[in-house]
Parts: C-alpha cells; structure tokens; sequence
C-alpha cells in the first residue's frame, strides 16, 4: 500500500499512469483561486515536479477562494507560501517556488523546465503573455478562467503546432473596459475552486492519457443552474498574427498595452484618492482644444504627446490620476509614467471626461 | 417555436448585454446576417468581443446557421 493505491488501481490507470504523473513537470501560474485547488490535486495525485509562480501576497479579500492560505498567511508571498505548505503534505515530490510575476523576460526561463503549463492568473495580459510563449515553446496549456458565476477550461496547444491556441478562439485581447476583473465583479469562492479542480483533472487526464480529455474544446460550466456546454474549437487563420514572431520579439512586447489594460478607476475614486492624497495631482492628457473642459476641480492639463518630456513635473507627487475623453489615450499616459515611476500610484479614470460619473454632469 | 427559428444562447458579460441567456430568432442564414441583427438590436455588442458556436462547434468567419440550430455567444473570461 503507498499514498496513491487507490488511484492505481483504478481499472485502466494503474501504475504506469502513476508512473507517468511521477515524471512530470507541470508550472502553475498563479496560487490563487484557481491555483489553489489545482495545487493541491496535483501535489495529491503525485505529480512529480510541480513549480508554483505568483508574485502576489495574501490579502484578506483572497480568503474566501484561495483555500492554501489562512489568516496567519496576510501579507506573505503566495508562492512561497503555497510550496511551504505543500512540502509539509509531502516528502515524495519535487515542489518549486517561483515568487515572483510571470512577465515577458522570466517566462523562457521558467517555461523550458516545464512540460505542461496550468494558467490560473487572472488577467488578459498574463493570460495572452502565457498563451503566446507556449505556441511559441510548443507547450501544452490547461487553461482556466471564471466570471461571477461562470467558468472556462480547455487544454490549448495540446497537439503541437496544428492544435488550438487561446487566439484561435479570441483573436485580440479585450480591454480593460470591455471586461471587469474578479476582484471588482465578486465571486463565490467555490466556483474557481471547481474550475481549477477540472484544470487539475485535465492535466492529470493529459500528462496519463487517461479518458478523453478537452485538447482543443472549451467547457463553460455555470454554478448557479450547473449547466455545462462544451464546444469543439476551431483553427482561426488570423490567430498567428497576434503572436509574436519569436520568442525573441515576444520578450519586447508590452501585454498591458496589447490588452488595453491599466489600473483603472472610476471619478468617485478618483476624488477619494485626491481627498487622501493632498500631494496628488490630476493631469487632463486631451489636446488643449477639446471639450468639455473640467471645472471646479484643481488640474493640470498637459497633452499626451508632451507627457515623456514634462514627466519630472511630477516627481514629488505620491499619486497621480490621468484622465482624457474617452480614457483610451488616459490609459497609454499611464503607461508612459509608468516608466518613470515604477511603483508610485498612477491611474487613469475609465470613461474619461464623457464617463457617466464625470462631474461634468 | 417555428421549425425555422433558432436558439441563441449567451455566456458571461454577453447574457448580461443582451439582458437574457437565451433568444429565439427567426431564421438567420448565417453568422453574418445574425451579427448585424444583434448588434442592431444591442449596440453594445458592438464594442465587446465573443466568439460564436453553431451546433456546438466554433465558427470563424462567416458561418452558413442550419434550420434549428442552437448558436452560442461565447466571450472570454479572465478572472482566477
């Protein structure tokens, strides 16, 4: 009798399959919500060498799904803390802790000691930055995402270069305004914990062969009236244009720009930051002619084209809010600050001066 | 019902969009024609990218839509 005897000799697994699972190589992106149940089947299922890669820390708002970490765990690095807890379970497993965020200069190096990669992160650009290098390094890809009470799973790139990829099925990222995020939508802890369970089982059923397994479909699972449909998916003769060429051109690539992304928040925040932060200062980025101007609130107004240059004005400011018509241009503006000011809090305000809480209104 | 008509299903943020999670529409001879219909009828589909399935399959293009068919409004999800 060993730890996996009853998995063994379940009829058509058996110890070749065990076998197979103590070879493999699998990274996890991510030990969140997702993460979390994924973590803990394959370290139980005895995956051979599992590497965890997170450079977030628990927070408390992350504490109703992301089931590896308890109150004793507030503020630690979540990949360290997941592959302390894991190694703790286990002494017949090989448990790598990666703590920091995948990004488009980490992820050859981190991905070429993998054989299959298990997405749980919970953005567009990590999620288009993953898919992209495991066409590009020919790995196979569980994916996984949810929305408030909904959830996707596929096994992409499964097949080598003629399977699926994620820009087969969306061939250009979403932007951040398009699509909110989990942690401003709300979710019940136990629908990422379903969904990053199948994403276990996939991977367990791939790397065995075990079963059919959903290489190139999408399974949507709903929590609230548990109704599944699953699609085959479709080779899209656009899909390859998105991917960068090489490996090479995808490590010059900016994801948060491909995806529209940015830290964006809306007016009402916006003026709460202010009141909080006396130092701060909001910058209109629109060109000196356009309309409607903003009246009654202090700013600065310098054109987007200008921002490079002028950017020492803002030296001394501990936060800065960007703001433009629509808040497309507000969002590349935080990019360009960005540059100069790692780290310091630089927002640009969705919807811009037209958003339907703009306090032209 | 009619024989000709076709189910529309919707996923996530498009259910929320369109105000349902499932239509039935009058014939649509294919994925085209049924776009600009939905985005006619809900300009703010215009702005939100989804993919669409015919009989559970993945369409890419346009996509001729067989007499009852059940069509699905698929758009991506990125929480975890």
């Amino acid at each position: 009798m060993d730890r996996f005897s009853r998995q063994t000799i379940l009829p058509g697994f058996g110890k070749l399959a065990q076998h197979k699972l103590k070879q493999a190589k699998v990274l996890v992106i991510g030990a969140g919500g997702l993460g979390s149940p994924a973590l803990l089947y394959l370290a139980a299922a005895g995956v051979g060498t599992i590497g965890i890669v997170d450079g977030d820390r628990v927070s408390l708002s992350n504490l109703n799904r992301q089931v590896l970490f308890g109150e004793g765990d507030l503020g630690l690095n979540k990949a360290e803390t997941a592959a302390h807890f894991l190694k703790a379970k286990y002494h017949d497993i090989k448990i790598v802790c990666i703590p920091e965020f995948i990004t488009t200069q980490n992820i050859k190096v981190i991905f070429s000691k993998y054989d299959l990669i298990i997405d749980g992160s919970d953005n567009f650009p990590t999620r288009y930055l993953v898919n992209d290098a495991c066409v590009l390094l020919d790995k196979p890809l569980v994916f996984g995402a949810v929305y408030q009470n909904e959830g996707q799973v596929a096994i992409l790139n499964g097949k080598g270069h003629k399977s699926i990829n994620y820009r087969d099925i969306f061939p250009d990222p979403p932007t951040a305004y398009e699509i909110p995020n989990c942690n401003e939508t709300g979710v019940l802890g136990v629908l990422p914990g379903i969904i990053g369970t199948l994403q276990a089982a996939e991977a367990i059923k791939f790397i065995t062969e075990y079963g059919d397994t959903l290489v190139d479909k999408m399974l949507f699972y709903n929590l609230l009236n548990h109704q599944s449909y699953t699609m085959e998916l479709s080779k899209n003769p656009d899909s390859r244009k998105g991917i960068p060429s090489s490996m090479e051109a995808l490590e010059t690539t900016d994801y948060a720009v491909v995806c529209g992304d940015g830290d964006s928040i809306d007016w009402e925040e916006a003026f709460a930051l202010l009141s909080k932060f006396p130092g701060g200062t909001l910058i209109d980025v629109r060109e000196a002619d356009e309309l409607p101007k903003l009246e009654g609130h202090p700013h600065q107004s310098i054109p987007l084209d200008l921002l490079d240059e002028k950017h020492q004005e803002w030296l001394n400011s501990d936060l800065i809010l960007l703001f433009c018509q629509s808040g497309v241009r507000s969002l590349k503006a935080v990019k360009i600050l960005e540059k100069h000011f790692p780290g310091k809090k630089i927002h640009s305000i969705s919807g811009g001066i037209e958003a339907p809480d703009s306090p032209i209104y | 019902m009619t024989p000709t008509s076709i189910h529309v299903i919707a996923f996530g943020m498009i259910a929320e969009k369109i105000k349902t999670k499932e239509l039935v529409l009058e014939y649509m001879p294919d994925t085209e024609v049924l776009l600009g219909y939905l985005y006619q009828q809900y300009p703010e589909l215009q702005h939100t990218k989804f993919g669409i399935a015919v009989n559970k399959k993945m369409a890419v293009g346009k996509t001729v839509i067989p007499i009852g068919a059940e069509v699905a409004l698929l758009p991506p999800f990125s929480g975890g």
